[in-house]
């Protein structure tokens, strides 16, 4: 084995590239966060406060709902992800005519810019000119107005992020499928298990960590959403859909808050992390182990 | 398994083919028709074709430069985070250095980061640190390319890790004993052997950066500005010019569309995410 000098000096480009433009920025937002810091304010200087902007955070009426409602965002979001995209993967395991042509299809919303699908998306439902509302309206009656209801704007945009990255989950089941050993189905079929002991016993164990690595791209991804909920509802009505990133995004832009908005993304940035961490640590990282 | 006839899959796939593809078929729509028509009864088929919003665009040519810049930028970031991903994977595969799985954890832990907060560090970075003599790499194009690398960078190796761990050893052992240098084993043994895992690598981080719309729009004014700042030009400062931004996002749609369609027998091989064993 070559000496661990050689790694390191394989390793060195990204680790400085990481650190000027991640680690960096990153301590800067930190000490940032410690003080009140509003350029557009009365007194336009920074003065440190010590911990006031985090006491306030934690206390902030607005950012906790901001931050339940991410919580459930990203709940219903992944979790229909997942479970389309594990059916859409096991129906692209079958041969059928045209199969190439259709995961083609099935893929083109990931290559649509987040800001371009929040457009289209907000052009589709937006009342009275929106062709979705129009024929809900016309099919079943329903009137669906994300300008005034919070849950048809909460469900519009769940509708949103499902058809943008459910392909990604697909992708990323179908390459797990693929790999997994014919013998231990066939075994279980000689031994008479039915379609739902075989996925419980033996499928759901086996792409369980693509599918734990799927849930973690995706949770982070949809943690730190901006352009497309911006775009479609602007966080509203009211603040229904002002997920943490839009609500770090309007602290920061319009407000020009700097310290509160640094405090809320250093608190943001450790839960994401503890919650990736845990679900590393816990389902993946033991299973790597094993295979040396 | 159960046979089935494979036709009785089609139908169902019909359905879900268009439920797919009329958010975009809708861009088109809209990009189709002029800016009066937009507010009148929506009507789910095209009548009429009107092309001027794409006369307009192909006209603009500050919009032409913006294409130029985000084709480079997004080519640029691409291969080099693919570039270093590789070489990162491969260090972080066949070396035995303590804390490597904490560094692999590390570089992940940029792409949790909330964007918008990171916008005013990265401009003073920028603009006050990263200078030589008059040169900032504000609103430059390597500026982008540099700054993209915190999301692409980290994405790059979490995608690559698998394939190169899924490299037999033994492999690289063989051609050192052959008397093979460093360079000779990466390039000529392990770099064949994960076109798959790097085609997809290098077309997904191109995704992303093509796409990318929060940091170029702060970070670039004139010089750098790519399609996706250009595009919300057209959103944001006329209120709504709908039929000449859907005309755009189709123009964005159609290099990422050719790229995408070159290695789509690559993307299932390649995705797998640290998860599945090589």
């Amino acid at each position: 084995m070559q000496s661990n000098k050689l790694g390191w000096l394989f390793l060195a480009p990204t680790i400085l590239v990481l650190f000027l433009f991640g680690v960096l920025p990153f301590i800067y937002v930190l000490w940032v966060s410690f003080h009140q810091w509003n350029p557009f304010a009365a007194n336009p200087n920074m003065i440190f406060n010590w911990a006031d902007n985090y006491r306030a955070v934690v206390f902030d009426a607005q950012f906790l709902a901001s931050l339940g409602a991410t919580v459930a965002f990203v709940f219903f979001a992944v979790v229909t992800e997942v479970i389309i995209g594990y059916f859409l993967a096991q129906a692209f395991m079958g041969d059928f005519p045209g199969k190439a042509f259709f995961r083609t299809i099935h893929t083109l919303p990931l290559i649509v810019a987040p800001i371009i699908v929040g457009s289209v998306w907000k052009l589709m439902t937006t009342p009275s000119i929106g062709i979705i509302p129009h024929l809900l309206d016309n099919w079943f009656g329903l009137n669906l107005n994300i300008g005034t209801s919070a849950l048809a704007a909460f469900t519009v945009t769940v509708v949103m992020d499902v058809w943008h990255w459910t392909p990604l989950v697909t992708l990323t089941l179908i390459a797990a499928l693929v790999s997994l050993p014919a013998d231990p189905f066939e075994q279980a079929q000689i031994d008479g298990a039915g379609p739902r002991q075989i996925f419980w016993h033996i499928t759901l164990p086996m792409i369980a960590p693509a599918l734990v690595a799927t849930v973690f791209i995706r949770l982070m991804d949809a943690l730190r959403t901006v352009d497309e909920v911006l775009m479609l509802t602007g966080g509203g009505p009211g603040s229904a859909t002002r997920y943490v990133g839009v609500h770090i995004f309007k602290e920061v832009f319009p407000r020009t808050n700097y310290g509160y908005g640094s405090a809320i993304s250093v608190i943001v940035l450790y839960l994401t992390i503890v919650v990736c961490w845990m679900l590393y640590t816990g389902l993946l990282a033991p299973r790597k182990g094993k295979e040396g | 398994m159960r046979k089935k006839s494979p036709w009785i899959y089609v139908p169902f796939w019909i359905v879900i083919s268009f439920l797919t593809l009329f958010p975009i078929y809708w861009l088109f729509v809209i990009s189709v028709k002029p800016a009066v028509d937009l507010f009148t009864t929506p009507d789910i088929l095209l009548t009429s074709f009107y092309w001027d919003n794409y006369t307009e665009v192909l006209n603009d040519r500050l919009l032409r430069s913006y294409m130029v810049n985000s084709l480079i930028i997004s080519s640029g970031n691409a291969v080099l985070c693919t570039t270093l991903g590789f070489f990162a994977c491969y260090a972080l595969s066949r070396f035995n250095m303590s804390g490597k799985e904490s560094i692999f954890f590390w570089t992940i832990t940029n792409r949790m980061a909330p964007p918008a907060v990171f916008l005013l560090p990265l401009f003073l970075l920028m603009t006050q640190v990263y200078r030589f003599g008059d040169f900032t790499l504000l609103d430059t194009r390597i500026g982008m390319i540099l700054v993209y690398c915190t999301f692409n960078l980290p994405f790059a190796i979490w995608t690559l890790r698998p394939t190169v761990d899924g490299i037999p050893r033994e492999l690289d052992e063989a051609a050192y004993v052959d008397g093979a240098s460093p360079w000779k084993v990466i390039t000529e043994v392990v770099f064949p052997l994960c076109r798959p895992g790097l085609a997809v690598t290098l077309i997904l981080t191109w995704v992303f950066a093509w796409n990318e719309y929060l940091l170029a729009a702060t970070l670039t004014n004139f010089n750098a500005r790519t399609l996706t700042t250009g595009l919300s030009e057209y959103v944001t400062t006329t209120g709504t010019e709908w039929g000449i931004m859907a005309a755009i996002s189709i123009f964005t749609l159609i290099p990422a569309l050719i790229v995408f369609g070159m290695v789509q027998k690559h993307i299932v091989a390649g995705l797998t995410f640290g998860a599945v064993k090589g």
